[in-house]
């Protein structure tokens, strides 16, 4: 709908201090972009990269200056293109200046619309970390002022999304670029949001515009003398998967014009007369009750079905506490004054003031429209709101019915056997973890907060779907390891309180029953089927940003082989993986200190110990089903070492079989049987 | 026109997994055994003088008609049957005395309720008496058990179906709680016996034996005199089964209306707290939006339901398809294809289970993170894990103490989700349990599904805010107007009432329309007590000012002119329109070759709606010249 037509610059920041979560900015640009290429087909994207090595922009061609800011799409409606601007965004090498940035995006937006009506956004992504560049003249709170008044003229929004890793310390150049931005907001043309981990970067951005609706514009009645004049709109509703239709293959290949939809057409036959087609108006519609089917006319039912009238009344105000949180049956209503009134915004400002200060919420009954066939009942709660310029206004949840509830009974844990009761040893593991597990700690941003959570599923969704339409037989692609933080818990986390957890599995004994042994307990949690190959795909921990460790420095691990017990050292570094890379660093640890100890060697002194630990990194490459590091790292070593006098080393590790892993010991070895039989064999005519 | 009354085609995400659950679980068939004995005759409750006398059977009579009730809303493919014992009149099978088995014509004993046993059983006390009467079963010197003779005609009852996908249920209803108690010596304890093994051979069928004893003020239940044994229970499980308590009558019927339900479980579900414990925890949907049933379509003529056939066809070739079984989506003009198969592994984010994240304090869960009603979870240990309760209670107590809600993963296939899971408190009344203990599961939103239409409508001025003297007006009528005991279930739906009133009158071919009270408007009178309306009557002038009234009776008059205006246009429409004779045009076919706006001002002038594109326009003048 052309109304709803959309231009959008996306103003990127791609400056040193952003490189970590690049991947991640790229990640929710696409998603934005695959979106608008299934709903909003005619929407247009341009997008900006600042903080670039180069320079490329109309206002320094003309004008100078504006460094440092790269136009990379110029406004167009989005498509293919549009997701290759996006991709492999290039690592930037100077400080980023998301003034310049703003200033150039306007001016993009402003040469090519001019007065033309249209929606125009801007979205911003930076950390803005570095101090701007003064403006030529006035203070850079004057500059804001000017740019928010050509954006009003221009109706222009704007979405500032600032990225900083907690931990990052706030100095005052962050203070005054946050002073700056926050002022956007005063002069009610931006949005900012702050967030600290990636993957609530990824959520950050409203991927999908919706154009709100009202659900209902009038009054709230508190009797029928002082109404109250609200717009009531959805503040929650679950963007769900896309609807597929179902596929027709058989239009022949030639018709370039076929459409592949497969129409659906339902025939209402007799029972009597399986073959006669009974047309609509020979039908009836029969509503159940019980066992019985009562035939009723739609006249009929229309001139008797329950028709309330059209409005939004008062019935009470009640304690907080008397409704419970689980209640809540829907998704979720927001009840705003009308827009321009002062008296209806100062009324609710009122009520909801109240109502918080006190504790209480309103109980409501609504029909949204004239003719709606059934009333809500819910629960009016304050919404106050701590930015200036945003009213104050309601949050409307629908509750149940006495119909809806279904009472059972459940034993109360006190009278459970003392068999199900937790010890006191038990209870504080318990404690420990619900304390020290903590997503809210204090000192940083809510982690996982819906408000900045991805829908992981509609994520992989999109990306496959763009995947697809490059190569059609593509797989489906593993979970990003930014969504996969959503669905399981925080490595690092889990790392860091290792020992609560042992201690909590420790104190209690869970037993499973021996009569259904189907699955344990591990291999229910992971996946089945085609999601193996994601389990594998698991991203190597020494490349996680790590989020956590900022607030939770990661724990000493035993994380080198020492000399008084290398094989020991080697063993506990495998057992504590937490990850796929721990073995590798456990492996090549390893193989440095081998290496070392032939190189130290004199008269063969080390060699025992050489060997025992070779055999160990042999046992462990077989178990890892690492073969070839193992027989690539034989290879070097013989090949360095095979001529000194350390050739005897050779000999002993062939007396105690320790030659390269053959293919029959480990699978994933490209070495026959034989050629690790003879692998000193044939080398040893030569060193001598 | 209902295009798909069985939701057949509605998309797999759409579905709502916990009902189908549900549905597949099992079907439920119960017998309520009532105790018919003069005892049940006897007033129940130390009456007071303007009270009018309960007894117990009127108790039960009235609990069962609120569960058939219940019933044939929401679960009406459950099986019912309703057996009195102790009567004078026998109607059985077996032709066993002192047990009548209450029915209704066109209904088999065990059957689904229909609308007439609600209502004939609704009003059988008046009859009860006369029909079917009422006598002590076991006396000394009669060889009759007619404990035995129920427990075994239930049995029989109860032998249609199998027990793997039906729960049978028999629930005895009594006040006596030493049935055997006017007999002595060998007969006795003969009767004792062979009363016990029944019912254990019963058990042994799988068949469930429910006891809902009631009991006077001045006289506990005793389980362990006799009832104990028959349903075998042992210990402290005893103390599970109180008695209902009879000081409220009110309280009795909701402790009996919650034990009537048959608890059903929607799924059990693994819940990983670490990767090292795995606990079983099994979920109940207690809340759902209950709806009107599903529609079924019948021939007009025969009132037959008729059978509907879905077919595909190809929208290129008109060809007939089999079940397509690829899925395609448009983008960037393409289309993509996608394999059902390739569909659910890419829905499928993680095992479909539990996974515990973390903890955040309980005001991180705001109002607005809900998008569906809860879900009720409580632990396991019957299936695959033992030790799962233990876990749970101590989590739970932890969780309550420190007021932290969990955080955790739910892997469901056709909508993986954030949930917080909050525990509550057992909260408990005179009337049983108000609130059982366990977690919460609430469906959190993510970031895409939260909008903020607050921010919608900003100005570059400072938004208006409440002074504290305009607040404190707000809090005093807060108080005004409070609702005392507010409870969320004391409401039923008007519109569902209705619904079935019509259907039950329909049902039982009456003509008199039911009048339904809608219980949701506010209370009319309370809202005009003095105190109210001047509290009301101060807010108001404290926000809108003295002279509010007179303002919006100046603006209205303003929308008068308005609207004035709008007249004035239909009037021009009107003269523009007169210029034209549309008969003609439409005869003719020249009605294509109008402009739009020419069209428009036929249907202004004609007060019709003008949206829509110029065919529909042109549709619309056709169908108001009726031609």
């Amino acid at each position: 709908m052309a109304r709803n037509k959309e231009a959008l610059v996306l103003l990127l920041d791609v400056g040193p201090s952003m490189h970590g979560v690049l991947q991640e900015v790229e990640n929710i640009c696409s998603t934005l972009v695959h979106k608008k290429l299934v709903y909003n087909r005619s929407d247009e994207i341009g997008v900006v990269l600042f903080g670039t090595k180069e320079t490329c922009n109309e206002l320094a061609k003309e004008l100078g200056g504006y460094k440092h800011v790269v136009v990379a799409h110029d406004i167009k409606v989005v498509d293919e293109e549009t997701t290759h601007a996006l991709q492999n965004l290039p690592r930037g090498t100077s400080p980023g200046d998301f003034m310049d940035a703003i200033v150039v995006g306007l001016d993009m937006l402003i040469r090519k619309f001019g007065n033309m009506k249209r929606k125009q956004r801007m979205c911003l992504i930076t950390d803005a970390q570095h101090p701007l560049r003064d403006p030529p003249q006035g203070t850079k709170k004057d500059q804001v002022d000017t740019i928010a008044d050509q954006m009003k003229r221009h109706e222009i929004k704007m979405d500032c999304i600032v990225f900083r890793e907690s931990g990052v310390r706030h100095n005052a150049v962050m203070d005054e670029n946050d002073q700056l931005l926050y002022h956007f907001r005063e002069r009610s043309v931006a949005k900012v949001v702050q967030v600290d981990s990636p993957t609530s970067l990824l959520g950050a951005l409203r991927t999908r515009n919706v154009l709100p609706v009202t659900v209902f514009r009038g009054d709230m009645e508190v009797n029928s003398n002082f109404r109250i004049k609200v717009w009531v709109y959805k503040k929650t509703s679950e963007e769900k998967f896309p609807t597929l239709k179902k596929y027709s293959d058989k239009a022949p290949a030639s018709d370039k014009f076929a459409s592949h939809e497969v129409k659906v057409d339902y025939e209402y036959k007799s029972v009597l007369e399986p073959d006669t087609v009974v047309p609509p108006d020979q039908r009836i519609k029969g509503y159940l009750y019980g066992p019985q089917v009562v035939p009723i006319s739609s006249a009929e039912w229309e001139a008797v079905k329950f028709k309330p009238e059209k409005g939004v009344k008062l019935l009470g105000f009640t304690d907080r506490s008397s409704i419970f949180r689980h209640y809540f049956m829907k998704d979720v209503f927001s009840f705003v004054p009308e827009p321009g009134n002062t008296k209806a915004a100062v009324a609710v400002s009122a009520l909801a003031r109240a109502l918080s200060e006190m504790n209480k919420v309103a109980i409501l009954r609504c029909v949204w429209r004239q003719g709606q066939g059934n009333v809500a009942l819910g629960v009016l709660t304050p919404n106050i709101s701590s930015v200036k310029n945003v009213p104050d206004s309601f949050y409307f949840n629908i509750l149940p019915f006495a119909e809806d509830i279904r009472e059972f009974q459940f034993r109360s844990f006190s009278s459970l056997p003392s068999s199900s009761q937790p010890t006191e040893e038990q209870q504080e593991a318990a404690d420990n973890l619900v304390r020290m597990l903590d997503l809210a700690p204090p000192g940083r941003e809510e982690i996982l907060k819906p408000d900045f959570t991805p829908n992981p599923m509609l994520e992989r969704f999109y990306r496959f779907l763009d995947l697809k339409s490059k190569q059609p037989d593509a797989n489906v692609p593993p979970l990003d390891k930014c969504l996969k933080k959503i669905t399981e818990p925080d490595p690092d986390v889990i790392d860091y309180q290792a020992p609560l957890i042992k201690t909590l599995g420790n104190a209690f004994e869970l037993k499973e029953n021996p009569k259904k042994k189907k699955a344990r307990t591990q291999d229910r949690l992971t996946y089945t089927g085609a999601d193996d190959q994601a389990k594998l795909l698991e991203e190597p921990s020494a490349k996680k940003v790590g989020v956590l460790e900022v607030i939770y420095p990661p724990k000493e691990r035993v994380g080198e082989i020492g000399n008084r017990n290398p094989v020991q050292d080697f063993e506990a570094m495998l057992a504590q993986r937490s990850s796929s890379t721990w073995v590798h660093k456990a492996i090549e640890e390893m193989q440095k200190y081998i290496t070392a100890l032939i190189q130290d060697s004199r008269d063969g002194d080390n060699h025992q110990k050489a060997l025992e630990c070779l055999v160990a990194l042999r046992k462990a490459c077989i178990i890892e089903q690492e073969p070839k590091e193992y027989n690539e790292f034989l290879s070097k070593l013989y090949q360095k070492f095979r001529t000194a006098e350390d050739a005897k080393f050779f000999q002993l590790l062939s007396s105690k079989n320790a030659s390269l892993i053959s293919k029959e010991e480990a699978p994933d070895s490209n070495v026959p049987e034989e050629m690790a039989r003879n692998f000193y064999l044939k080398s040893e005519p030569s060193s001598q | 026109m209902d295009l798909d009354p069985e939701g057949l085609f509605r998309d797999d995400s759409d579905e709502d997994d916990d009902n189908v659950q549900e549905r597949e679980a099992n079907k439920d068939m119960v017998v309520y055994l009532v105790d018919a004995s003069p005892k049940m005759f006897t007033p129940a409750t130390t009456t007071k003088a303007d009270e009018k006398e309960e007894t117990h059977f009127h108790t039960i009579v009235n609990c069962i008609t609120q569960a058939l009730k219940t019933q044939i809303i929401g679960r009406s493919y459950d099986e019912v049957a309703i057996c009195f014992f102790n009567t004078k009149e026998k109607k059985n099978l077996q032709d066993l005395a002192g047990v009548y088995v209450y029915n209704v014509t066109e209904r088999e004993p065990l059957d689904r309720p229909d609308a007439r046993l609600i209502k004939e059983f609704s009003c059988i006390e008046d009859s009860f008496m006369s029909n079917i009467g009422s006598r002590y079963g076991i006396t000394s010197g009669s060889r009759e058990n007619t404990l035995y003779n129920a427990l075994w005609i239930a049995q029989a009852l109860l032998r249609k179906g199998s027990v793997k996908t039906v729960s049978k249920r028999i629930v005895i209803f009594t006040n006596e709680d030493d049935p055997f108690g006017g007999l002595t010596g060998a007969v006795k304890t003969d009767m004792i016996r062979t009363t016990i093994q029944r019912a254990r051979d019963a058990q042994d069928l799988g068949l469930s034996i429910e006891l809902l004893p009631l009991s006077s003020p001045d006289e506990e239940f005793n389980m362990s005199l006799f009832y104990a044994d028959l349903i075998g229970l042992e210990g402290d499980e005893i103390v599970e089964y109180l008695p209902s308590s009879g000081e409220k009558l009110e309280d009795m019927i909701n402790q009996l209306k919650k034990r009537m339900m048959k608890k059903r479980k929607v799924k059990t579900l693994a819940f990983a707290i670490t990767n090292d414990v795995c606990i079983e925890v099994n979920t109940y949907a207690l809340i759902r939006p209950t709806t009107p049933g599903s529609i079924t379509w019948l021939d007009s003529i025969s009132n037959l339901p008729l059978k509907a056939e879905r077919s595909f066809i190809c929208n290129d070739t008109g060809a007939l398809l089999q079940d397509p079984q690829k899925r395609f989506q448009l983008y960037n003009d393409k289309i993509v294809k996608f394999s059902v198969r390739e569909l659910s592994d890419m829905k499928r984010v993680s095992s479909h289970h539990l996974r515990l994240l973390g903890f955040k304090p309980l005001d991180c869960l705001k109002d607005y993170h809900n998008l569906r009603p809860s879900t009720f979870t409580y632990p396991s240990d019957e299936v695959k894990i033992f030790g799962s309760t233990r876990v749970f209670v101590a989590l739970h107590s932890s969780m309550l103490r420190l007021r932290r809600f969990a955080l955790a993963f739910y892997g469901n296939p056709t909508r993986p989700q954030l949930v917080a899971l909050v525990a509550q408190e057992e909260v408990t009344s005179a009337g049983g349990q108000i609130e059982p203990p366990g977690m919460h599961m609430i469906f959190l939103p993510y970031s895409d599904d939260v909008r903020y239409p607050e921010e919608v409508h900003l100005t570059s001025d400072d938004a208006p805010h409440a002074t504290d003297e305009q607040i404190k007006k707000a809090s005093n009528l807060l108080r005004r107007i409070d609702l005392k005991n507010f409870s969320v279930c004391q409401f039923a739906n008007p519109a569902l009432q209705r619904h079935y009133g019509i259907l039950e009158v329909l049902a039982l071919g009456g003509d008199e329309m039911p009048d339904v009270k809608d219980e949701t408007l506010p209370d009319e009178e309370g809202m005009a007590r003095p105190g109210v309306v001047k509290a009301i009557e101060e807010l108001k002038a404290s926000v809108y000012g003295e002279n509010y009234d007179q303002e919006e009776a100046e603006a209205a008059a303003a929308k008068a002119g308005a609207s004035k205006k709008r007249k004035a246009v239909t009037d021009a429409a009107a003269q523009k329109s007169a210029g034209y004779d549309w008969a003609e045009l439409a005869d003719t076919g020249k009605l294509k070759d109008m402009t739009v706006v020419e069209l428009k001002s036929y249907l202004t002038a004609h007060d019709l709606p003008v949206s829509g594109k110029k065919e529909a326009l042109i549709n619309r003048i056709l169908t108001h010249l009726g031609k």
